[in-house]
C-alpha cells in the first residue's frame, strides 16, 4: 500500500445537534482510486468538504499532503487547492460563462499561459469527457450528466495531484457511464492521480476502486480492497452491496414508529 | 417582561454581529482591489453591467425631475420677478442634491437588488463554494470588481441624471414658460461653482456609490442560500441602501454647505 496521501484521525463533525462524524479514521493512498460509500445522508460530501479544509472539524484532525488542513492560514490553503481538484455533486459551474470558458477558468486564473494553449488544453479536457462539441453552450443549457461531465472537466483541467469526485456517475446513461468510469481508472492509472469517489453506485465503485470505505451513521463500517469487501461477513455490508430494502440498515431517516405516527392525533 | 427584555437583546446583538461581519467583509473585499489593477476588465465589465442597467430608468427620471424642478421654480420665481434665474435653480437643485440622491435610490432599486440576487444565487448554487475550492478566493474575484464598478458608475450616472435633468428644465422653462434662453444658460454659467457644487455632487454619488453596492453584495454573499433566503436579502438592499443614502446625504450637506 502507498503511503496516504490524505490521513484522517478521531474525527469528529457535528452540525448543531446533529452529530454526522464521530471518531472516523481513514487514510486514502496515494495515487490510488478510493471509493467512499454510504447511505444517502451520511456525510459524504460533508467528508469532501472536509479534507478541502471549507469545513473544519470539531475534533480529531485531517491531513492532506502531510499538512493538517484545518491549521492552514488562507495563503497556505489555497496553494494546496491548486494541486486538488473537485467535482461538486451538482457541477456548480458558473453561471455566466460558456462551457469552454468554465473549464478555461483555473487555467486562466492561476496560469499565464496563452491563450492557443489554453484552449488546446480545454478541448482536450472537453474531449475526454465527450463534450468537445458542446464548448459554446452556457451551463443553463445543460443537461444535470452534461453539466457534471463539464465540471469533471474543469476539475482536472490544472491536472491536479487529487481530485475529489463528488458522486460522478448519477445522471449518466450508459455510455457515458462506461466512458467516465474507464476514463476516473486511466487518469489515475496514467497520471498516478489521487481520486476519491463519492458515490452509491455499488457496481461501479466496486469495478474501479483499489480502495473501499463503507460509512454509515458517523462511522467507518467497513473498508478493505473490493474483493474483501464482497467477501465481508458483516450484515450490514452484505445488505448495502446488494440494495436489501430489508437488514441492519435503515432506509427511513430516523423517525418515530410509523404505525404510531399514523394513528397520531391531527392535532398540530 | 423579562421576554421582552430578551428579545431585544437578543436582536440587539444580531444587528451589531452583521454589521461587524459587514465590516470585515468591505475589509475582506477592499483588499483585493490592489489585484484588480492588472485586471481592470473585470471592473469595466461591471462598470458596464450596473451602469447600463440603470441607464435608462436614470435619463427618464433626470427627464421628469428637471421638468418638474422648472414648473415649480418658476411659480416661485414669477412672484419675485426672478424668472431668469430659473436656470440656477434648476442645475443647483440638480447637480446638488438631485442628481446624486435620486441617482443612488435608483441604482439601489435596479442595480443593488440585481447585484444581491446574483450574487445570492451563486452562493445558493454553489458557485461561491466552486470558486474557493479551485483556489480562487470569490471576494476578490467576484465581490471586489463589482465594488469598485459600483463606486465609479455611481458618479457617472448620476452626472447623467443632472445633465438629462438640466435638459428637461430647459425645455420646460424655455419652451413652455417662455423664459429667456441666454438669461437661463448664462445664470446658470454663472452661478453654478466647479467646486462648491460638482465637486460635492461627485463627493455625494461616489460615497452613495460605495455604500449601496457595499450593502447589495453584502446581503448577498450572507443570504441564506434558498429562494426564499436570496428573495428577502434583495428587499433588505433595497431598504437598507435607500435608508442609508438619505441619512448619508443629510450628514454630507450638513459638512460640506452647513458653514455658509
Ligand atoms: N447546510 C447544512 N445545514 C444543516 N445540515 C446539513 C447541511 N448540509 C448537510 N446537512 C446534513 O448533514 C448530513 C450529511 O449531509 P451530506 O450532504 O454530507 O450527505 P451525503 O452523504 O453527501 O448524501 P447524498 O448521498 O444524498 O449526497 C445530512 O443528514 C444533512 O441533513
Ligand atoms: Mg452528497
Amino acid at each position: 500500500m502507498p503511503e496516504a496521501w490524505v490521513r484522517i484521525r478521531g474525527l469528529r463533525y457535528a452540525r448543531g445537534e446533529q452529530v454526522i462524524f464521530e471518531g472516523v479514521d481513514m487514510d486514502i493512498p496515494r495515487g490510488r482510486l478510493t471509493a467512499i460509500m454510504g447511505p444517502s445522508g451520511t456525510g459524504k460530501t460533508t467528508l469532501l468538504r472536509l479534507i478541502g479544509g471549507q469545513l473544519h472539524a470539531d475534533a480529531g484532525t485531517v491531513e492532506v499532503a502531510g499538512e493538517n488542513v484545518a491549521a492552514l492560514r488562507s495563503k497556505a490553503l489555497y496553494r494546496l487547492r491548486k494541486r486538488m481538484g473537485m467535482l461538486f455533486q451538482n457541477g456548480a459551474l458558473l453561471t455566466d460563462l460558456s462551457v469552454f470558458d468554465n473549464v478555461a477558468f483555473p487555467l486562466r486564473e492561476h496560469t499565464r499561459l496563452p491563450e492557443r494553449m489554453i484552449r488546446d488544453l480545454v478541448l482536450m479536457k472537453l474531449h475526454a469527457v465527450g463534450l468537445r462539441g458542446a464548448r459554446e453552450l452556457m451551463p443553463a443549457q445543460l443537461s444535470g450528466g452534461m453539466a457534471r461531465r463539464v465540471a469533471l472537466a474543469r476539475a482536472i483541467a490544472l491536472d491536479p495531484q487529487m481530485v475529489l469526485f463528488d458522486e460522478p456517475f448519477t445522471g449518466q446513461d450508459p455510455i457515458s457511464l462506461g466512458v467516465l468510469v474507464s476514463l476516473l481508472r486511466s487518469l489515475t492509472d496514467a497520471l498516478g492521480l489521487t481520486s476519491v469517489v463519492v458515490s452509491h453506485d455499488v457496481q461501479e465503485s466496486l469495478s474501479i476502486a483499489d480502495y473501499v470505505y463503507v460509512i454509515s451513521e458517523g462511522r467507518v463500517v467497513e473498508h478493505g480492497t473490493p474483493e474483501a469487501l464482497r467477501q465481508s461477513t458483516s450484515p450490514w455490508v452484505q445488505q448495502f452491496l446488494q440494495g436489501q430494502s430489508d437488514g441492519p440498515v435503515p432506509f427511513h431517516y430516523p423517525a418515530p414508529d410509523y404505525r404510531a405516527d399514523l394513528l397520531a392525533d391531527d392535532r398540530p | 417582561m423579562m421576554d421582552f427584555l430578551q428579545r431585544l437583546g437578543a436582536t440587539a446583538l444580531g444587528v451589531t454581529e452583521r454589521i461587524g461581519r459587514g465590516h470585515l467583509f468591505l475589509l475582506y473585499v477592499l483588499g483585493g482591489f490592489p489585484g484588480l489593477l492588472p485586471r481592470f476588465g473585470l471592473v469595466i465589465k461591471q462598470i458596464y453591467a450596473s451602469g447600463v442597467l440603470s441607464l435608462l430608468i436614470i435619463a427618464v427620471s433626470g427627464l421628469f425631475v428637471g421638468m418638474v424642478l422648472a414648473l415649480q421654480g418658476y411659480n416661485t420665481l414669477v412672484d419675485f420677478g426672478a424668472t431668469e434665474s430659473l436656470g440656477v435653480v434648476v442645475a443647483l437643485s440638480l447637480v446638488r442634491e438631485l442628481g446624486p440622491v435620486v441617482g443612488a435610490l435608483l441604482f439601489a432599486g435596479r442595480a443593488g437588488s440585481a447585484l444581491t440576487a446574483e450574487i445570492g444565487l451563486m452562493k445558493a448554487t454553489e458557485q461561491l463554494s466552486a470558486m474557493e475550492m479551485m483556489a480562487v478566493n470569490p471576494l476578490h474575484r467576484v465581490v471586489a470588481p463589482r465594488l469598485l464598478g459600483g463606486i465609479i458608475a455611481m458618479p457617472l450616472l448620476a452626472a447623467i441624471l443632472s445633465a438629462v435633468g438640466i435638459i428637461g428644465g430647459y425645455l420646460v422653462a424655455v419652451g413652455l414658460l417662455g423664459v429667456d434662453e441666454g438669461a437661463f444658460w448664462s445664470q446658470m454659467q454663472a452661478k453654478v461653482d466647479l467646486f462648491d457644487d460638482v465637486a460635492s455632487g461627485v463627493i455625494k454619488s461616489v460615497v452613495f456609490g460605495f455604500v449601496v453596492t457595499w450593502i447589495a453584495l453584502f446581503e448577498g454573499y450572507d443570504a441564506v442560500p434558498t429562494s426564499e433566503g436570496v428573495s428577502r436579502a434583495t428587499t433588505r438592499t433595497v431598504v437598507h441602501a435607500s435608508l442609508a443614502v438619505l441619512a448619508l446625504n443629510f450628514i454630507l450637506t450638513a459638512l460640506m454647505f452647513g458653514d455658509d
